[in-house]
């Protein structure tokens, strides 16, 4: 059953009360690597937001039409995998030709992303919440503009952070795990505002 | 394979080279169902075996997989084990299958995987590999169980499910929710690396001694 959610509170709510990123820990790894400095974030956190949006889509279409009429569903992880895969080559190709300026500043990110898992967990959880085509887009578009912004809000805290006096065992990883612990807390004061899920 | 290369290995993914607190990797999938231990300990079996599984698998056909298509065929073998696990905890476990939901098939990106397949079995023997991909399981599993005892106890008053903490324990709800397991995870490599850098302090003067 398809649930009754408004697409565009589906956006917001997938971008504020049940951040991908805060909420449920996906795309940590790739987070705490990347998040070093402003401009590397905003190019990864792009480029996670435009592949998370079109393999959300594409990937419902797959689920709908060619995995659920030939019962192959234990077969949906590695199809998923194949459709990130697929999408994230050809738009490193399109951007490649159209556009070598993007190219340059977003180029070196797609690949890191077959690997992310917020990608692959936005994909998994729409087919285990059941949202249908127009929610599906929604809330992989939300998703993926909460991951940039909790990563753009990481990266820029990040920078005080790495010059700060920080206990030698805490340096690096360590306080970043604390930061984004507390960007947590502050999402959750979010919570109240839209009710989904 | 002898027997000192087994106990090297055994010690770099259980200590020096953990795969939570020096490494980092595979955080993103697991760390959302620490607060329940029995999820907990299910999850990361099952990243251990698929670990040393595909570890096993990707070093057996190191030579025959082209190189530029590594990446995805790495991932193709990976994603078949999940799926035998994924059915597995269906068949078995469905109530747990449910509670874990989308996080059985994370296992996939789980970055632990990957990480070993690129960093060891692409240089070992296949028994070797199986053997590095169990113990990086085993490191991230003991500290993985480590976080959950202390999410559940504290946010439930209970550990697998029964409960052990006096009746007026009143449990905190912070424990419960995502931030508790970015700090605990925060406190592990604080300790860990505290404890890593005294050792190597410890061992300079005395390296120094020696050589006098």
């Amino acid at each position: 059953m398809t649930p009754l959610i408004n697409p565009i509170t589906l956006f917001f709510a997938s971008i504020f009360t049940s951040n991908i990123l805060l909420s449920n820990f996906l795309g940590t790894c790739s987070f705490i690597s990347i998040s070093k400095d402003w401009k590397s974030a905003f190019g990864l956190g792009m480029a996670v937001m435009v592949v998370m949006t079109i393999t959300t889509a594409i990937s419902w279409l797959v689920l709908t039409y060619v995995i659920m009429p030939l019962g192959l569903e234990y077969l949906s992880f590695i199809v998923f995998i194949v459709v990130i895969a697929a999408v994230v080559q050809i738009l490193e190709m399109v951007i490649d030709r159209t556009s070598p300026a993007l190219y340059l500043s977003l180029g070196i990110f797609l690949p890191l992303i077959t690997v992310n898992c917020a990608i692959l967990g936005a994909i998994l959880f729409m087919q285990i919440r059941n949202y249908g085509f127009v929610q599906s887009v929604a809330f992989g578009a939300g998703s993926g503009a909460g991951w940039w912004l909790a990563m753009m809000l990481l990266s820029a805290i990040r920078e005080r952070t790495d010059k700060s006096p920080v206990p030698a065992g805490l340096k690096g990883a360590g306080i970043t795990m604390i930061t984004i612990g507390f960007m947590a807390m502050a999402f959750i004061g979010f919570s109240g505002m839209i009710a989904v899920q | 394979m002898s027997n000192s290369k087994t106990m090297t290995v055994l010690r770099a993914n259980l200590w020096t080279n953990n795969p939570i607190f020096i490494q980092i990797l595979g955080i993103c999938s697991t760390l959302a169902v620490t607060n329940n231990l029995r999820n907990t300990l299910i999850m990361t079996v099952g990243v251990t075996l698929a670990t040393g599984l595909s570890s096993m698998t990707l070093s057996a056909l190191k030579d025959l997989i082209p190189r530029k298509v590594r990446m995805i065929i790495q991932v193709v073998v990976m994603s078949f084990y999940v799926i035998l696990i994924d059915i597995l905890l269906r068949a078995y476990l469905p109530d747990v299958s449910k509670q874990l939901g989308p996080y059985v098939g994370l296992i996939i990106t789980n970055c632990i995987l990957m990480g070993r397949a690129e960093a060891f079995a692409q240089a070992n023997r296949p028994l070797l590999s199986l053997w590095d991909g169990l113990t990086s399981g085993l490191g991230y599993m003991a500290v993985l169980m480590a976080i959950a005892v202390v999410r559940e106890l504290l946010g439930f008053g209970s550990l697998f499910g029964i409960r052990v903490m006096p009746q007026g324990f009143v449990t905190w709800t912070i424990m419960i929710m995502a931030p508790s397991a970015f700090f605990l995870v925060a406190m592990v490599m604080w300790w860990a690396k505290s404890i890593q850098a005294r050792n190597t302090a410890d061992a300079k003067p005395a390296a120094k001694e020696a050589g006098k």
